[in-house]
């Protein structure tokens, strides 16, 4: 057990990260902490850095500027935006979920149960449609039993009832370990209405804080323009039914959300 | 394949017995180690890889010549130096083939040369071109198995590293695992292996040994092991059946065991493909 006085310490802290490649400036000053148990959005534009600060985040890039500081012994879980499995390696689901770490069968029965794919184990991970894949890769997230789990662009391939299924995932997975989640999506609305605290990122940090303040942050805006506003406003919408009812009930959230995404 | 080893054992006198039992063991360890670790090059589509780094070892050759010290010594070393400068260029990305390109082709071309410019050395460039495994000695036989033992060793003690690093350098940080470390591991097995097989297959063809056999077992598995595992029983049939082949046809015993390993990446492949389509089995 960590201890009650590692309760209070950040599980990341990142301050001031800067990385440049080739003279661009990819990364300027960015800072973002991670306290246990909250779902952080990052938002922001294609190649606004949001895959690279994720790098730096777990220690795969090392940034030109900044620290990173991570909890001593802090257990992570990533699911990176692209894997590519080359066709040269067989591999099934259930081999996958072995790496690094062989798991006990009923462990990873559970794992895959829990991202929503039990029936695949056998299953080669080349032959895998875009979702099962993307779930095999939570299931293997979370067989570490993450303190933060960390997931870059995870619903990309998903239709979007698939997507919103994949969140409610997310969710169950965070009550189950209860753990952090750090998560970049381009779903503004559905992801903004899960997280506690959203970072809209372009190279910089342009605003953060509660998904109420960023939505309505004028920098948002401008970099979401008004091709968005249908989103915000569906956004808007559903938060505002969820106030009416019961703020903290997420699954009576999210049923409310369900037929608007199929028409959307 | 054993019975006609075991027919051609018995037909010859004692001392030959003794070289072709050597050049079998040779074959075979080298085979084993170069058949795993081939996996690996296979996955990682580092094949060129491996042959900038064979090829460096006829410089290798050369220098050892030229110092008066173990082939094995200079192979290793060269190879080892130009491994890591690959390894160490290929982390910069963009146009590393070309890279790859100028260090092979010039290693060897240096090599080359280099060997016919040492005085007094009378030696048979053709034997670490493509191999000589028919004058193997004892101490030769001990550095391979040593050497083969040492790469395969190390693969089962990194192999879950080694393939996590592989399926995605991130996923492998984020799990604890060093990638930089387990590619700077696989570049100094790849030097090993290059070292073990220079006497066996020749700097040509060794990376036909790492290549064929992995490519041969991969419709025959359908894990990462149980394709390690096809890949050196088809690696030590190949290492047989071409010492085999050599023997009844008096052809160079290097080319023989590649030709060997091509005919059975065809037969497994073939056999793959028709046990798709619900034919015969495999
Ligand atoms: N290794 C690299 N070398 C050079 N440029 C890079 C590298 N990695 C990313 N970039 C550039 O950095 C920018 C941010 O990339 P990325 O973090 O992937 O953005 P996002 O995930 O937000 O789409 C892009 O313009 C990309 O081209
Ligand atoms: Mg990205």
């Amino acid at each position: 057990m960590p201890g009650v006085s590692g309760q209070r310490m950040n599980l990341i802290t990142a301050r001031g990260i800067g990385v440049t490649r080739k003279g661009t400036a990819i990364l300027q000053n960015v800072g973002i902490e991670i306290a246990a148990g909250e779902i952080v959005t990052i938002v922001g534009p294609n190649g606004s850095g949001k895959s690279t600060l994720l790098r730096v985040l777990i220690g795969a890039l090392n940034p030109d500027r900044g620290t990173v500081t991570r909890r001593p012994g802090l257990r992570l879980g990533y699911v990176p935006q692209k894997l590519a499995i080359d066709a040269t390696l067989p591999l099934t689901a259930r081999r996958f979920l072995d790496l690094p770490h062989r798991v006990p069968d009923a462990e990873a029965a559970q794992a895959l149960d829990t991202a929503g794919v039990p029936d695949i184990a056998k299953r080669q991970m080349v032959d895998l449609s875009g979702g099962q894949f993307q779930r095999v890769l939570l299931a293997r997230a979370i067989l570490s039993r993450p303190q933060l789990l960390i997931l870059d662009e995870a619903t990309q391939g998903l239709d979007q009832p698939g997507a919103a299924r994949f969140y409610r995932q997310i969710e169950a997975v965070r009550r189950d370990l209860n753990c952090a989640v750090l998560m970049v999506s381009h779903e503004l609305h559905v992801v903004m209405s899960a997280s506690d605290r959203v970072i809209c990122l372009n190279g910089h940090i342009c605003c953060e804080g509660t998904p109420e303040v960023v939505s309505a942050a004028p920098a948002y805006r401008e970099l979401f323009g008004r091709g968005t506003g249908g989103a915000l406003a569906l956004y808007r919408h559903d938060h505002d039914h969820g106030h009416d009812d019961n703020h903290h009930h997420d699954d009576d959230h999210h049923d409310h959300n369900q037929p608007v995404h199929d028409h959307a | 394949m054993t019975m006609t080893i075991t027919i051609t054992i018995n037909r010859c006198t004692t001392m030959l017995d003794d070289f072709l039992i050597r050049a079998a063991l040779a074959a075979v360890g080298t085979a084993l180690a170069a058949s795993v670790l081939g996996c690996f090059v296979v996955w990682r589509r580092m094949a060129y890889f491996g042959d900038a780094t064979a090829h460096a070892a006829i410089l290798g050759v050369a220098i050892a010549l030229a110092l008066n010290i173990s082939i094995f010594a200079g192979v290793a070393a060269v190879s080892l130096v130009v491994a890591l400068l690959i390894h160490r260029l290929s982390d910069r990305a963009q146009g590393t083939d070309t890279i790859l390109g100028v260090l092979a082709h010039g290693a060897l071309a240096t090599g080359l040369v280099a060997v016919t410019l040492i005085p007094g050395a009378r030696i048979n460039l053709e034997a670490y071109l493509f191999g000589d495994v028919l004058t193997v000695t004892r101490t030769d036989l001990a550095v391979i198995w040593v050497g083969a033992a040492v790469v395969l060793t190390v693969l089962w003690f990194h192999w879950s590293a080694l393939l996590t690093a592989t399926l995605n350098p991130d996923l492998a940080t984020a799990s604890g695992i060093d990638p930089r470390r387990e590619n700077l591991i696989l570049t100094l097995l790849l030097a090993g292996v290059v070292a073990v097989a220079i006497k066996v297959v020749g700097a040509l063809l060794i990376t036909a040994l790492l290549v064929i056999p992995a490519a041969g077992a991969r419709r025959l598995a359908s894990s990462p092991e149980g394709m390690a595992l096809r890949a050196a029983v088809l690696g030590v049939m190949a290492a047989l059946g071409g010492l085999v082949l050599s023997m009844r046809l008096d052809t160079p015993a290097g080319p023989s065991i590649v030709v060997t390993a091509v005919v059975l990446f065809a037969c497994t492949t073939i056999g793959g493909k028709l046990q798709a389509i619900g034919g015969s089995s495999p």
